[in-house]
C-alpha cells in the first residue's frame, strides 16, 4: 500500500497556503499530522496532485488564552492540548476526552485542526465543540471569516470549509467554574473509534449541550434531549429515561460494529452515564 | 555406555529451566533477519493485481500500458504463468471422497474469491508497480458469488466448479454406538443448540514475504521463505515448476509470526519463483496488510447443528452434530481444507467416556478465501460443542458445571484407552489437570463473588474447558495420504575444533522458542554450557530433511532427535577420550565442556583439546581411530498416529448487560505437555495462545457481503485483541511424561487457543443464566449480547 | 515521474543526507535507503504500532511519516535504544521475561515502553495496558511485556 505520486509543498505563511489553495492545476490537499490523511494515501483512496504542508506556518501554532475565550492554532497536536495547563485550567472537557483518541503516538502528531477539518462521524473533538458550542476561524482569499461549530460539520469528511480555505484557529468559550461537564464513550477496544460517545456540557443557567458522536454521518447534537434536560440541576431516573427515549431524534446510522438499533441503545447508555458523572 | 534413557537420572542445568533465548538478544537489537528486510543485488517486486470480485470470468486483459510504465520490468497475466507450472490439487487419500479442482498460481480464466491474483507486474519498487497496476485494462464478466455455506448446498446454488454436481468438496460421518436410538429413550434429557463459530484469520505482525532467486548455470531456485516447512516447500517447489528437487533451496530465517498461516501453499509466492526463473533474477514479494486480509487463509468457519444427551446422574449418553463448514473455492494445497473439520470429527468429546456418537461433517465450497490449517486446527470448534453443550446440559439438570465433568471425563488410571471414535489416547491426566485447576482458581471464592455480585444485579460468569490437543504427529497425520509432508525430524551435532557445538535441526523457529529449546536439550545432554551451543534451523542446504514446525511438534519429535544426536555424539567422543586417556568409555562422563572421571568428577580434557587432537594432530591417534565428532538422529513417533496432551481451564468475566461488553476478569490454564522443557517459554506460549483463542470467541470475524466482498479487511476493522482488554493468565502444569519418547515431551504449542473460546463461551453462559438466554455464536460481540438479553431487535 | 526532495535526519546520533521519493514514507526510507532494519512494518494504517519510533524526541507512527516531514528531525530507532534512550535495563528485562516472541513488534513495543517509563509513569499494570494498548503483539498475550516494563520501573525506583 504505497502511496501515489504528489508534489510537495511547505509553505512558511497562511498566504502561501491559500495562494497553493486556489491553483486548481495543482489539485492540491493539506497535510497536517497526517495521522487520518496519510492511511487514506497508503490506501489510494486520497491521490491529490499537491500535498501541502502546513506544519511549517507559525501563525497556526500555539495556544492562546484571551479574556472570554482560548484560541487554539490549527496545528496544535493532541499532545500539545494534553500537556497545556491553559486547556486543563479553561477547556477541562478537552482533558476528560482526550485520553480516548487513538494512542499516544497518534496524539503525538495528529492536530486539532486536522479533526475539525476531517469530520469523521466518530471523532471526539468535533462533539466537543458541540457541546462547547465553539468556532472555527476560517481563511481564505477573501478574508477570516468565524464559523459557529453548529453549522460546521455537514456530514461524513463534509465541513463548511471549503476545498480552498484553510481553518486557522479553534475558539473555544473559556470553563465557568459552576459550568457542568459530562462524557462518556464506549469503543470495543482502548483507544477504537467509539460505537458511540456524548459530550455534554451544562452551563450556569442550567442550558444544556447533548453532542453524541460515531452514531450518525457526523457529531450531531441532540436537541430534543437538550430541550428536555435543560432547566434540570440534577438528573433523576425518570428525567433520563425520557431523554433516551428523546435521542430517537437522530438518525442513526450502523457500522461494522454496531447495527442503527444498538447505536441508538448504546447511546442511551452512554447518555445516563456522562448524566451520572457530570461534574 | 548406557543408554540416552539414563540422561534424567541426575538433575539438568538446562532442561526443565526458564533461560531467556539466545535469539532474543539480537531482535531485542533491531539485528533480525525478516525476509522482507533482505536486499539483494538486481532485486526487483512482484506486485500482484487482484481481482475484486468473488466470481468472475475474466475476458481481456490489456497490459500493453503497464508494460511501458515507469520501473516496470515485465508483466504477467494468469495465462503466462500458468504455462510455466504445474497446477495443483488440494486433496490426499486418506480423506476419500475430498475433492478439488486443479489450481493455478493466478487466476486463468475465471476469478473465484476477491483477492485472487490475477496479474502480476514486476518492477523496480513496490510504489512504481502499484502505479502500474493501475494501468492494467481488465474486463470482468462478473458471476453470482456463493457465499452462504448452507444456501451453497441447496440444488438452486450456482456451482462454483462446473464439472462437479454441487459444492460440496467433502462429506464424512463418523458413527459409534447408536445415538438416535440411545436418545430415543425416556431417561436421556437431550439438549440441542445451533453454535456458529466466524470465520476468521491470523493476522500475523509480518505479512506473508518471499524473495526468489535463480542462478543461470547451477539451474538453482532459491527461496527466501517466512514459514514453517521449507522441506515442503522445497518439494513443491521442484514439483511443480519441474525442477530437480536438489536444485531447489529453501531458506527461513526469522519469521514474524506463523501460527500455521505461513506452511501453505500460495500462488502469489509460487509465482514469484516463477518469475524469478524466468528473468534470472532476485524477485521479492512482501503482501501489504490489505492483500494480507484477503489472501492468508482464513479458518474457523462452521454452522454447528449440535446435541447432547445426559442422564439426571449428569452421566453423558451421547453427543452428535451435523457441521457445515464453508472453505474457499478450492481446497489449499498441500494440507487439505478438510482436516480441520476432519478433527472436529475425530476429537469432539475425546476428554470424556461415552458410547454413543454420531457426527456428520460437511466441506462445502465458498466464493470467499480459501481455508485451512491455523492454530489448534478445529480444536476451539470441538472442545466448544462438546464442553459448551455439556454445561449447558448440566445447567437442564441442575448440576454443577464441575460436578458433571468429574462424572464423565476419562479417569485419569485408565489409559492406554480409546475414545468413542477409535482415537487412541495414553498418559493424559484430565482430572488431575482439574483438581489443579479448581485449587489455583479458588472456586468456592469465585462462586461466593458471583452470587454476592448477582444480588446487586451484575452478572460474572465462571465458564471450564476440558480439552485434548494434537501433538506430535506420526505419519498417520499427512504423509500416510500422500502429502510431500515429513512427520519426521533430524538433527545433527557437530563438535568443532574450539569445544563448541554445532547443531542443526529440520524443526523451524517462528518464535516460539524452537531454536532456544534445541540449544538447551543440546547442552544438556552432551555437557557444555548453553551459550557454547550455536543452532541453525530452516535452510535446506544444511539441516536434515524433515517436517519443520506445525502440529506442535517442535519440542516433542524435533527436540527427541536432538536429545539422541547430542546422545550419540556424547558417546562418540568418549570413546575417543578413552582412547585418549586410557581409560573406559563408561567410567568417564563431559561436564561442562570437559571430559571428566564420572565417579569423583575430575576433569580430564577439556573438549576443545580432544577436537584439537581429532582434527589437527590424527597422528596421535591409533591408525584403526577415525573418530567422527558429528552425529545425526532422526526420530519419529510409531506407537499412536498422534501425542494427545490434555488440559483444564476456566474463565471468569463480567458481561455489562447494558452495553452487552464482556470483561473478562482472569484466566487460568493448566496443561499437560509431558515434561516442560522451559516453563516461561511454555507458559507465555499458552498465555499467547489463550489471548488467540480469546480473538476468535470476542471479537475477530472475517465479514462479507452477499456478493463476496469482505467488508473488514483493515486492522481498524478487523479486531485483534489488544493489552487494554486482555486479562492476566496463570498457568499451571501437570506433567505426564509421554512414554515415546525419552525426552517426554509432548507439544504445547496450540492448547492456549483449543481451550479458551469453549471456556469463555462457557463462562458467558453462566453469567447470563439468570437472565434466561445464551451466547451460541462466536465472535460474541456487543451487540450479538444485546440480542441475546432482547435489549435489541 | 516520481518526484524527489533531498533531506537531512539524525538516526540514532549519525548524520544522514539523502535523495528520497517525496511519496516515500520514513519507515520505508529507513528500512530501505539507510539499511535499518530494525522499524517494521505491520498495516502501513499507523493501527498496528510496529513501525512507531522516536521522531523529535516522542513517539510516531514512521508508516504515517513522510520521510521529507523528517527533514532536519533527530529520529531513534531500536538500533538506538540501549545506547541513546539509556534502555539497556528495560533490553535486559524484556529478555529475562520473555517479551518478546517472533520479535516483529518489539521495535514499536520499546518505544511506546520507552516513552511510558520517560513520562514517570507507575508500575501500574492496567495504566500499562492502557499505554501499549496501541501496539499489536499477536505472540505474547501481552503479560510478558507488562511484567518487563514494570520490572524496569520498580528496579528503576530502587
Amino acid at each position: 500500500m504505497k502511496a501515489p505520486d504528489f508534489s510537495y509543498e511547505k509553505p512558511t505563511s497562511i498566504s502561501d497556503v491559500l495562494s497553493l489553495l486556489a491553483n486548481d492545476e495543482l489539485d492540491c490537499q493539506l497535510l497536517a499530522g497526517g495521522q487520518s490523511l496519510m492511511p487514506m494515501m497508503n490506501f489510494r483512496m486520497a491521490n491529490p496532485g499537491t500535498l501541502v504542508d502546513i506544519s511549517g506556518v507559525s501563525e497556526l501554532a500555539g495556544i492562546t488564552e484571551c479574556t472570554d475565550t482560548i484560541k487554539i492554532g490549527a496545528m496544535v497536536r493532541y499532545c500539545e492540548l494534553e500537556q497545556s495547563t491553559i486547556i486543563k485550567t479553561h477547556c477541562p472537557l478537552i482533558n476528560l476526552v482526550l485520553p480516548y483518541v487513538a494512542h499516544a503516538a497518534i496524539r503525538n502528531r495528529g492536530t486539532i485542526g486536522g479533526s475539525i477539518g476531517l469530520s469523521d462521524p466518530a471523532a471526539e473533538l468535533p462533539a466537543v465543540l458541540l457541546a462547547l458550542d465553539g468556532s472555527i476561524e476560517v481563511t481564505s482569499g477573501d478574508g477570516v471569516r468565524l464559523e459557529p461549530a453548529s453549522s460546521f460539520f455537514k456530514g461524513v469528511y463534509e465541513t463548511a470549509c471549503e476545498p480552498d480555505e484553510l481553518i486557522t484557529k479553534i475558539i473555544l468559550p473559556k470553563a465557568h467554574s459552576q459550568q457542568k461537564f459530562g462524557f462518556h464513550e464506549v469503543a470495543r477496544r482502548h483507544g477504537d473509534y467509539a460505537m458511540a460517545g456524548v459530550c455534554i456540557a451544562q452551563d450556569s443557567d442550567l442550558s444544556i449541550r447533548v453532542a453524541f458522536f460515531g452514531v450518525a454521518d457526523k457529531a450531531i447534537r441532540a436537541t430534543n434531549v437538550e430541550k428536555l434536560l435543560s432547566g434540570s440541576a440534577s438528573f433523576s431516573q425518570d428525567l433520563i429515561k425520557d431523554a433516551q427515549n428523546a435521542t430517537s431524534e437522530i438518525e442513526f446510522e450502523g457500522d461494522m460494529n454496531a447495527s442503527p438499533e444498538a447505536k441508538q441503545h448504546i447511546a442511551n447508555v452512554v447518555l445516563e452515564r456522562a448524566l451520572k458523572g457530570m461534574k | 555406555m548406557s543408554g540416552p534413557a539414563t540422561i534424567f537420572d541426575k538433575p539438568r542445568d538446562y532442561i526443565g529451566k526458564s533461560i531467556p533465548r539466545s535469539d532474543a538478544a539480537r531482535l531485542l537489537r533491531g539485528q533480525g533477519r525478516y525476509v522482507d528486510d533482505m536486499q539483494l543485488p538486481r532485486m526487483v517486486h512482484a506486485v500482484f493485481l487482484r481481482s475484486p470480485y468473488a466470481h468472475a470470468k475474466i475476458n481481456s486483459i490489456d497490459v500493453s500500458e503497464a508494460t511501458q510504465a515507469a520501473g516496470v520490468i515485465a508483466v504477467y497475466t494468469g495465462k503466462d504463468i500458468a504455462k510455466h507450472v504445474e497446477p495443483y490439487i488440494g486433496v490426499l487419500s486418506h480423506l476419500p471422497g475430498l475433492r478439488s479442482p486443479a489450481q493455478y498460481p493466478l487466476a486463468v480464466d475465471v476469478a473465484r474469491w476477491q483477492g485472487e491474483p490475477v496479474a502480476v507486474v514486476v518492477c523496480t519498487s513496490r510504489a512504481l508497480g502499484e502505479d502500474a497496476l493501475e494501468l492494467i485494462n481488465i474486463s470482468y464478466e462478473q458471476l453470482p458469488a456463493v457465499t452462504d455455506t448452507l444456501d451453497a448446498l441447496s440444488s438452486e446454488s450456482p456451482l462454483i466448479h462446473n464439472e462437479y454436481d454441487s459444492n460440496l468438496a467433502w462429506k464424512r460421518e463418523v458413527e459409534a454406538g447408536n445415538l438416535e436410538e440411545a436418545f430415543a429413550k425416556e431417561d436421556v434429557i437431550i439438549v440441542e443448540k445451533q453454535i456458529k463459530f466466524g470465520r476468521h484469520t491470523g493476522v500475523t505482525l509480518e505479512t506473508r514475504a518471499t524473495i526468489c532467486d535463480y542462478i543461470p548455470g547451477d539451474d538453482e531456485l532459491i527461496m527466501y521463505y517466512a514459514g514453517q516447512a521449507p522441506h515442503m516447500l522445497q518439494f513443491i517447489l521442484a514439483k511443480h515448476m519441474n525442477m530437480l528437487e536438489e536444485n531447489v533451496r529453501v531458506v527461513a530465517h526469522d519469521v514474524g509470526g506463523s501460527f500455521g498461516i505461513k506452511v501453505h501453499t500460495y500462488g502469489d509466492e509460487i509465482a514469484t519463483a516463477i518469475i524469478a526463473k524466468l528473468l534470472r533474477r532476485p524477485v521479492k514479494f512482501t503482501a501489504d496488510r490489505l492483500e494480507s486480509f484477503v489472501t492468508d487463509i482464513h479458518a474457523r468457519d462452521h454452522v454447528v447443528d449440535a446435541k447432547i444427551g445426559v442422564r439426571k446422574d449428569g452421566s453423558i449418553v451421547g453427543m452428535g452434530f451435523n457441521d457445515f463448514t464453508g472453505i474457499g473455492p478450492f481446497s489449499m494445497y498441500p494440507r487439505t481444507s478438510a482436516i480441520e473439520c476432519n478433527q472436529i470429527l475425530n476429537l469432539t468429546g475425546a476428554p470424556y467416556q461415552f458410547e454413543h456418537y454420531h457426527a456428520v461433517g460437511n466441506v462445502v465450497f465458498q466464493n470467499k478465501t480459501l481455508m485451512c490449517q491455523y492454530r489448534a486446527v478445529g480444536h476451539p470448534i470441538a472442545m466448544a460443542i462438546s464442553d459448551c453443550m455439556l454445561e449447558e446440559a448440566a445447567r437442564a439438570i441442575g448440576m454443577d458445571p464441575v460436578q458433571i465433568r468429574r462424572k464423565n471425563l476419562i479417569p485419569d488410571d485408565a489409559y492406554p484407552t480409546k475414545s468413542a471414535t477409535g482415537m487412541r489416547f495414553d498418559d493424559l491426566s484430565h482430572h488431575a489437570c482439574l483438581d489443579k485447576l479448581l485449587t489455583i482458581m479458588d472456586y468456592d471464592a469465585l462462586l461466593a463473588d458471583q452470587a454476592e455480585n448477582r444480588d446487586n444485579g451484575i452478572y460474572r460468569g465462571i465458564g471450564f474447558v476440558s480439552l485434548v490437543e494434537v501433538t506430535n504427529p506420526s505419519p498417520m497425520f499427512y504423509g500416510i495420504g500422500g502429502a510431500p509432508i515429513a512427520s519426521q525430524d533430524g538433527a545433527t551435532v557437530r563438535l568443532d575444533a574450539a569445544g563448541a557445538l554445532h547443531v542443526s535441526s529440520s524443526v523451524t523457529e517462528q518464535g516460539q522458542g524452537t531454536n532456544a529449546i534445541l540449544q538447551q536439550i543440546a547442552a544438556d545432554v552432551f555437557g557444555v554450557a548453553m551459550a557454547r551451543v550455536k543452532v541453525t534451523t530452516g535452510d535446506t542446504a544444511t539441516v536434515p530433511y524433515g517436517g519443520g514446525t506445525w502440529a506442535s511438534r517442535g519440542a516433542g519429535i524435533g527436540g527427541e532427535a536432538m536429545l539422541l544426536a547430542s546422545h550419540a555424539l556424547k558417546e562418540q567422543v568418549l570413546d575417543v577420550a578413552a582412547v585418549i586417556l586410557q581409560a573406559k568409555p563408561d567410567e568417564l562422563d563431559i561436564a561442562y565442556g570437559e571430559v571428566v572421571m564420572k565417579d569423583t568428577g575430575e576433569q580430564k580434557i577439556s573438549l576443545g583439546d580432544l577436537a584439537k587432537i581429532v582434527y589437527y594432530r590424527g597422528n596421535e591417534l591409533p591408525d584403526d581411530l577415525q573418530p567422527e565428532l558429528i552425529a545425526t538422529r532422526h526420530y519419529r513417533v510409531t506407537d499412536f498416529p498422534f501425542v494427545f496432551t490434555n488440559g483444564a481451564m476456566a474463565a471468569h468475566v463480567e458481561v455489562d448487560t447494558n452495553t452487552g461488553f464482556i470483561k473478562i476478569l482472569h484466566f487460568w490454564a493448566v496443561e499437560d505437555c509431558g515434561r516442560v522443557i522451559n516453563p516461561q517459554l511454555v507458559d507465555d506460549q499458552i498465555r499467547g495462545g489463550v489471548v488467540q483463542g480469546i480473538g476468535g470467541a470476542l471479537y475477530e470475524e472475517c465479514v462479507y457481503d452477499t456478493d463476496g466482498q469482505m467488508q473488514n479487511a483493515t486492522m481498524a476493522d478487523y479486531l485483534v485483541p489488544m493489552a487494554s482488554e486482555m486479562p492476566e493468565i496463570t498457568v499451571a502444569h501437570v506433567e505426564t511424561y509421554t512414554k515415546t519418547s525419552v525426552l517426554g515431551a509432548k507439544g504445547a504449542g496450540e492448547a492456549g487457543t483449543g481451550g479458551a473460546p469453549a471456556a469463555l463461551m462457557n463462562a458467558v453462559n453462566n453469567a447470563l443464566a439468570p437472565l434466561d438466554c445464551g451466547m451460541w455464536q462466536m465472535p460474541m460481540t456487543p451487540e450479538r449480547v444485546l440480542r441475546a438479553l432482547g435489549k435489541i431487535g | 515521474m516520481t518526484k524527489t526532495a533531498q533531506i537531512a535526519v539524525t538516526v540514532n546520533g549519525e548524520k544522514y543526507v539523502e535523495d528520497v521519493p517525496v511519496r516515500m514514507n520514513l519507515a520505508d526510507f529507513l528500512r530501505t535507503k539507510l539499511g535499518l532494519t530494525g522499524t517494521h512494518v505491520g498495516c502501513e494504517h499507523g493501527v498496528c504500532g510496529a513501525c512507531t519510533l522516536f521522531l523529535d524526541g516522542v513517539t510516531a507512527r514512521s508508516c504515517l511519516t513522510l520521510a521529507v516531514q523528517a527533514d532536519g528531525a533527530q529520529i531513534t530507532t531500536i538500533e538506538g535504544y540501549e545506547t541513546v534512550k539509556n534502555a539497556s535495563d528495560l533490553i535486559k528485562n524484556f529478555h529475562n521475561r520473555n517479551a518478546l516472541q517472533c520479535g516483529y513488534c518489539t521495535a514499536g513495543m520499546l518505544a511506546t515502553s520507552i516513552e511510558y517509563i520517560e513520562q514517570g509513569n507507575p508500575a501500574d499494570r492496567e495504566k500499562v495496558k492502557e499505554h501499549i494498548s496501541g501496539n499489536y503483539c499477536r505472540c505474547t498475550g501481552y503479560q510478558a511485556i507488562v511484567d518487563a516494563i514494570c520490572t524496569t520501573i520498580e528496579e528503576r525506583q530502587g
